[in-house]
């Protein structure tokens, strides 16, 4: 099913952006982690302790799981952050911040 | 049909006061019960910092019960250190002109005759201490003994450890005393539990639970914001305040105070906290008071300002009057025992609270003098804030 479709959606035109330096369509309006998912990534965040992988949990902005480093800026909620045109999306290791 | 259940003592309150009552309690030889309407750690404990401060407090017995308390929380850190984030990093105490930092000092020569560890650092060496301090401050005060623990584990792991039988989700709907006034155990929504000691460790609603037992204890909230930021890697190595946090906590003003203590945490965040407020119950967000938090936060750490808050979040300090603790037996009601109103403090004065109360369940003679902790004592002189 087509989620487009069944909400007669009709959105401008796709842009690109890069997730770990490979390119990704993305939709005007999406964000950064329906984008993600669209392209079949569901996880782009390593937990600080174990290194656990991490990707959308709740969804709306509450969890803070899904915290992801877009255009060098670590610790974005990608289920927030809407998508512009040649974001650079990397995956985020621990705080972000360079540490280990 | 209700459950009737019988023990020695039951405690009121499974914050981080409850949690170490209990816990000296069963250590003294006592059959506990711990009993919370909410979970455990789910009121005041579990909305605040884990400050374990001496340099805050002046001195007298608020300061001796904190030098108890630090000296129980090293011990205790010894079996549960890692599982609490028990970090004995120490407090630097910062000020920015010279009369802030003569003052400050004056302040740390009387906390020294009291026993309390307090290095004065100059301007210049304060970056040793802590390299990402803004540049410029006059000097500071270094307090070994100030640490920290993560209080909403500390409280769930010291409960758990206690030995004492935990009852969350059981409220407390009277207090049951015999026809002399002698209390004799509790009512609850799930039956009663009796027992020759209650000893009230409800924090911000001990006052609630006081009236229960027809008695007056005015613990009255006020108000703390904490803010939260991105985790980081350790970037603040202390807990570092501007001296004037210390006029901010003895403060009587209703009106909002903020000046911030920042401090780095062992999950990663950096906690920015607290204001204080007296507004009652009201837990509606003030971007006034986390406003106040940021701009004092980046004026001690301006790297502060390129980091992320991710959120805040609110608790309600349980204060007295004459902002001491009520601890000890309260004679107006035989067999109720108070451990409650230690308003911004609760986290660091727990154990030594957890400690005097059970030696005054066992008849013991009190490790401090329990007179300025009196329950009863705003009967009389006047300190009535109502």
């Amino acid at each position: 099913m087509n989620p487009l479709k069944s909400a007669r959606a009709r959105p401008g035109e796709t842009c690109t952006v890069s997730f770990d330096g490979r390119p990704l369509p993305a939709l005007p309006g999406q964000t950064v982690a329906a984008a993600l998912w669209a392209a079949g990534v569901t996880a782009w965040r390593s937990t600080r302790g174990t290194g656990e992988p991490r990707g959308v949990f709740c969804g709306i902005g509450v969890c803070f799981d899904c915290l992801v480093t877009v255009n060098g800026r670590p610790n974005q909620r990608a289920c927030l952050v809407p998508v512009r045109p040649g974001d650079v999306i990397r995956t985020q290791e621990g705080t972000g911040h360079g540490d280990d | 049909m209700t459950k009737r259940l019988t023990c020695d003592v039951v405690v009121v309150g499974a914050g981080m006061v409850g949690a170490a009552c209990a816990w000296y309690a069963v250590r003294a030889g006592l059959d506990v019960r711990l009993v919370d309407r909410g979970p455990v750690s789910g009121g005041t404990t579990g909305a605040g910092e884990g400050n374990l401060l001496v340099s805050d407090k002046e001195p007298g017995p608020e300061l001796e019960l904190a030098l108890l308390s630090a000296r129980l929380w090293a011990e205790l850190a010894r079996e549960h250190g890692a599982a609490i984030e028990y970090e004995p990093k120490g407090g630097l105490v910062v000020a920015s002109t010279a009369p802030a930092l003569d003052a400050l000092r004056d302040f740390a020569a009387g906390q020294r005759d009291a026993g309390v560890t307090a290095v004065p650092v100059d301007g210049g060496r304060l970056a040793e201490l802590e390299p990402r301090l803004a540049p410029g401050m006059a000097g500071g005060v270094h307090y070994p003994q100030d640490a920290q623990v993560m209080p909403a584990l500390a409280a769930a792991h010291l409960a758990r450890a206690s030995g004492a039988a935990l009852h969350p989700g059981q409220a407390v709907t009277g207090v049951l005393r015999t026809a002399d006034g002698t209390v004799y155990g509790v009512r609850t929504d799930r039956g009663e539990i009796h027992a020759p000691a209650v000893v009230n460790a409800a924090g911000t609603w001990g006052g609630d639970l006081a009236a229960l037992a027809g008695v007056r204890l005015p613990v009255l909230p006020r108000r703390g914001f904490v803010l939260v930021t991105e985790p980081l890697p350790r970037m603040v190595r202390h807990k570092v305040y501007a001296a004037d946090y210390v006029a901010d906590v003895a403060s009587d003003s209703a009106a909002l105070r903020s000046s911030p203590v920042v401090e780095g945490t062992a999950a990663g965040p950096v906690l920015i906290g607290a204001t204080r407020e007296r507004v009652g119950f009201d837990r509606s967000l003030s971007l006034d008071a986390v406003r106040a938090l940021a701009a004092g936060a980046v004026g001690l750490f301006p790297f502060l300002e390129r980091v992320r808050a991710l959120r805040t979040y609110a608790g309600f300090r349980p204060y007295l009057p004459d902002h001491l603790p009520a601890i000890g037996p309260d004679p107006r009601a035989p067999g109720l025992f108070h451990a409650c109103g230690h308003e911004g403090a609760g986290i660091g004065l727990a154990p030594g609270t957890g400690r005097l109360i059970a030696q005054a369940l066992t008849g013991k003679a009190p490790e401090l003098d329990l007179t300025p902790f009196r329950p009863e004592r705003f009967d009389t002189d006047g300190g009535d804030a109502r």
